[in-house]
């Protein structure tokens, strides 16, 4: 029955590690593999990832084997085999563990830092595009200055949907908000730095959006903001991940990289239609 | 001090209470003052929220994949929910809220600790009962109130609460306004939590004074067993977490109720209407709340570290590399696990910087745990391990841990986190490493104890089968979460719309059908309960040859545990792989002196 148990926890685990060295599902064409990165920090991230999975894989297969191994050797032995002390004892391990453990970590700590600081301890650039996203059930809103280049000021007694005042701007009386454009997708222009300010409308909201390699809360009463460079033009997929009730799951928008002529044509029009 | 004044003022050991007989029903059974009463209690408690936790899991895993099949049944439960048994996007949101509640409080905090702590952990160390042996009793019985407040959400007018069992304000904080779910549903959650504060204080308050103060003669701190000591551990742990997540919870009641606002900042526009709150943090929501759940893990996993080493030890025949540093690192594991909380907010907005000075105490963390789980390792090695039903699940532990220990490197860096933060990889991650890892260790604990707790064998073959299948199966439904969380695929999503994750179904067909397979499989272990209880063969005193104090008593153990005498003890708990007169072991209490 040992024995048994020593196959079993082998297979598993060569089996585990199949799926993440093919990045497939046992060669049926659906891939666990990391999409595309489109953005000019996420390299970082891919590298730091990639790094710990060796590390993780190694530590996980090593241990599966060593333990498939002992219970293979040591289980339903006689009543009178003699037992023994595993060679450097417990203080050996201890060190062992010590040593490659907290080397392992102290490696992964330290470098992870700079792919967390590419994201969050570098300001914006000051020629970065501003963009304002608001999050609510179950929709994500996109608001740029206009023209003007400045954000009309918010006012939440004033927000009304039917109008389609999502924003709950006050153009009557507020002329930097006139020509805010205020759109449904994030369209933004390749290889130009994006300054994303963000707000939630209700509750707790997440951007999310796999190539960019960002993912950030919308936090109600706090403004938060992240910023990003796109490299390649294509529509991406952003989706809310962090829980809001209902609509949780349909709760998306799209990113939509374009070439900067694209992108002031895009502008263009979106101006006209306010 | 002569002897005269020794004996004058007694020592604590002497001055407990000897229980009289416990006279009709509800004082044997119901309102029961004797902790292995109220051990069983708790265990029982357990298996109804971990049946309901479990078909809870299976409803979700089929609306996942089979959205629009009417499952049979749930229209009854209810209406609103299910019309016609296919779930709304809410009611699944409120299933997932229920599930990951009552797993997470009724079945990994009372099972390995509550239920298995109260039993033995007095008779480990020769006591005759609990210090406070009332407390013992409410807290029992608040945990059960606890209990049928939140099954009680489940049948309220706009139905069971849908923000998951982390319940992030404002979601949970602004009511009715935010959706279905949102509104009396809720409060209840919150009501509940909040009670089972209370029952848990009282439980570990109590755990922590007994192993402090009733400890028989001989009985010193580092001969109490590895279990005893994870218990008491825990308990230090968990008075400490819960004292926290009580506060917050009336803070989220009031939010509620009384129109106060804690969590809920100004300027929300909820259902087109302006809340009338302002002031709050939703952050601090979240830095209470995880400041008590980052603990909770270790509440729920230490107490099944030191079930599977007690085990361990038995069946390898040898005592482990090292009593002490495994108690250390549970020590160390416990300090640890007040630095970390904030790793489960590193894209939750606050301070950046912060992120990295959580993130190194979580990977330190790591080293206490992979120095156990050397330790264990490296004790198989020479042994002469038994199989058994309870050493299975014992070594299925050990293998659970590390693969679910593993994913922790990635979840404790912050950058990449940004990546894998809320997807299937950190629903895997901590299924596997807490959840099925803790229920390992309580399975092993039962085939282990239950001889000894009913008199009763458990099947051996039964127990066998049970453990292939668990193993085999939960590797399957766990495995591939970590694989679908490196696609990008979102948690707490109630059906894939998404271009990126319509293709990954199958993969979700897949987990649905293993989920089903291993929760069926848990009848087996259910009807080998059962059944063995009245039918199994008559149990030894000491079937496995066990060296600690629960095993020198009948099986059962009598109302007054050792018949109101004090055991004597001589030993360190694993006198294993000696020469003596009963065969490889010397109980803790046997006079007899061998060489090693």
């Amino acid at each position: 029955m040992g024995k048994l148990f020593a196959v079993i926890v082998f297979v598993i685990a060569l089996l585990s590690a199949i799926p993440i060295i093919t990045h497939s599902w046992f060669g049926s064409g659906i891939s666990f593999a990391l999409p595309e990165d489109i953005s000019t920090h996420g390299h970082a991230i891919d590298e730091q990832l990639s790094d710990t999975m060796v590390e993780a894989g190694l530590s996980f297969l090593a241990a599966q084997f060593v333990l498939a191994f002992f219970v293979w050797k040591f289980s339903n032995r006689q009543a009178n085999a003699e037992i023994k002390t595993f060679p450097g004892g417990a203080k050996g391990l201890v060190i062992a563990a010590l040593v490659l453990v907290g080397t392992e970590m102290l490696a992964l700590g330290i470098l992870g830092q700079k792919a967390w600081a590419a994201v969050y301890f570098t300001p914006a650039k000051p020629d970065a595009i501003q963009v304002q996203a608001q999050a609510g059930q179950f929709a994500f809103y996109f608001r740029y200055p206009g023209a003007d280049g400045k954000f009309g000021a918010l006012h939440p007694d004033k927000i009304d949907e039917g109008n389609s005042n999502f924003f709950g701007l006050d153009p009557a009386n507020d002329v930097d908000s006139r020509d805010d454009i205020v759109t449904g997708e994030l369209a933004i222009p390749i290889n130009r730095e994006v300054h994303l300010m963000m707000h939630a409308k209700d509750v707790g909201h997440s951007f999310y959006v796999r190539e960019l390699r960002i993912q950030q809360d919308f936090v109600p009463g706090l403004d938060l903001s992240v910023h990003f460079t796109a490299t390649k033009v294509g529509k991406y997929e952003i989706v809310c991940t962090q829980l809001c009730g209902l609509g949780h799951y349909n709760m998306k928008a799209y990113l939509n990289v374009l070439s900067h002529e694209d992108f002031d044509a895009w502008m263009k029009q979106k101006a006209s239609e306010q | 001090m002569s002897d005269g004044a020794v004996q004058a003022v007694p020592t604590t050991a002497d001055v407990v209470h000897h229980h009289q007989p416990p006279q009709g029903f509800i004082r044997k059974y119901v309102f029961s003052l004797d902790h292995k009463v109220i051990g069983k209690q708790y265990y029982a408690l357990a298996l109804v929220a971990v049946f309901t936790g479990m078909v809870l899991s299976w409803l979700m895993r089929i609306h996942l994949v089979w959205p629009n099949w009417p499952i049979p049944g749930l229209g009854l439960l209810s209406k609103a929910g299910a019309p016609g048994g296919v779930m709304t996007p809410e009611y699944y949101l409120s299933l997932l809220t229920m599930h990951g509640t009552l797993m997470v409080f009724f079945v990994l905090t009372n099972a390995p600790f509550a239920a298995f702590g109260n039993y033995f952990l007095p008779i480990q160390i020769g006591a005759e009962d609990m210090a406070f042996p009332r407390f013992n009793m409410m807290s029992f019985w608040t945990t059960f109130l606890a209990f049928c407040i939140l099954i009680a959400a489940f049948f309220v007018g706009d139905g069971p609460p849908i923000a998951g069992w982390t319940s992030y304000a404002p979601l949970s904080a602004v009511g009715a306004d935010a959706g279905p779910g949102q509104g009396f549903g809720q409060t209840l959650w919150g009501l509940s939590i909040f009670v089972f504060c209370i029952a848990s204080l009282l439980g570990s308050l109590n755990f922590i004074a007994t192993t402090l103060d009733l400890r028989t003669k001989g009985m010193t701190l580092s001969r109490m067993p590895i279990c005893t000591w994870a218990w008491f551990i825990t308990s230090c742990i968990a008075l400490l977490a819960f004292a926290v997540l009580l506060p917050a919870c009336l803070l989220l009641i009031l939010d509620r109720v009384a129109g106060t606002s804690f969590f809920i900042p100004a300027g929300l526009v909820i259902s087109d209407r302006l809340q009338p709150h302002s002031g709050g943090s939703p952050l601090l929501w979240q830095h209470l709340f995880w400041f008590f759940g980052h603990p909770e893990v270790y509440i729920a996993i230490l107490p099944a570290m030191g079930i599977v080493s007690h085990i361990l030890i038995n069946s390898m025949r040898r005592p482990l590399l090292s009593h002490r540093v495994i108690i250390y690192c549970m020590m160390g594991i416990g300090f640890l696990s007040y630095m970390v909380w904030g790793h489960h907010m590193f894209v939750s907005g606050m301070n950046p910087f912060s992120s990295l000075m959580f993130s190194f105490p979580t990977l330190v963390i790591t080293i206490p745990a992979t120095i156990m789980t050397l330790i264990w390792l490296g004790s198989l090695y020479g042994s002469r391990l038994r199989i058994t039903a309870a050493s299975l699940f014992a070594l299925g532990f050990v293998s659970m841990f590390v693969s679910g220990g593993v994913s922790g490197f990635f979840l404790a860096q912050p950058s990449i986190d940004i990546y894998l933060h809320a997807t299937y990889f950190v629903v895997g991650h901590f299924h596997m490493v807490m959840g099925v890892a803790a229920i390992f260790g309580v399975f092993a604990g039962t085939y282990f104890w239950f001889p000894k707790m009913t008199g009763h064998m458990m099947n051996e073959s039964l127990g066998k089968l049970h453990f292939w299948l668990t193993f085999i199966g939960t590797y399957c439904i766990f495995m591939p979460f970590h694989y679908l969380g490196l696609a990008g695929n979102v948690r707490r999503y109630s059906a894939f719309v998404d271009d990126f994750l319509v293709p990954l179904i199958p993969v979700h067909r897949f987990i649905t059908i293993a989920a089903l397979c291993t929760g069926a499989a848990q009848l087996i272990f259910l009807y080998n309960l059962i059944h063995s209880r009245f039918r199994g063969a008559p149990a030894p005193d000491n079937p496995w040859e066990c060296t600690s104090l629960e095993w020198i008593m009948p099986s059962p153990p009598p109302f007054d545990n050792f018949g109101g005498k004090h055991v004597v003890v001589y030993h360190d708990p694993y006198q294993y792989g000696v020469k003596s007169s009963t065969g490889d072991y010397l109980m803790q209490n046997s006079p007899e002196q061998v060489e090693a």
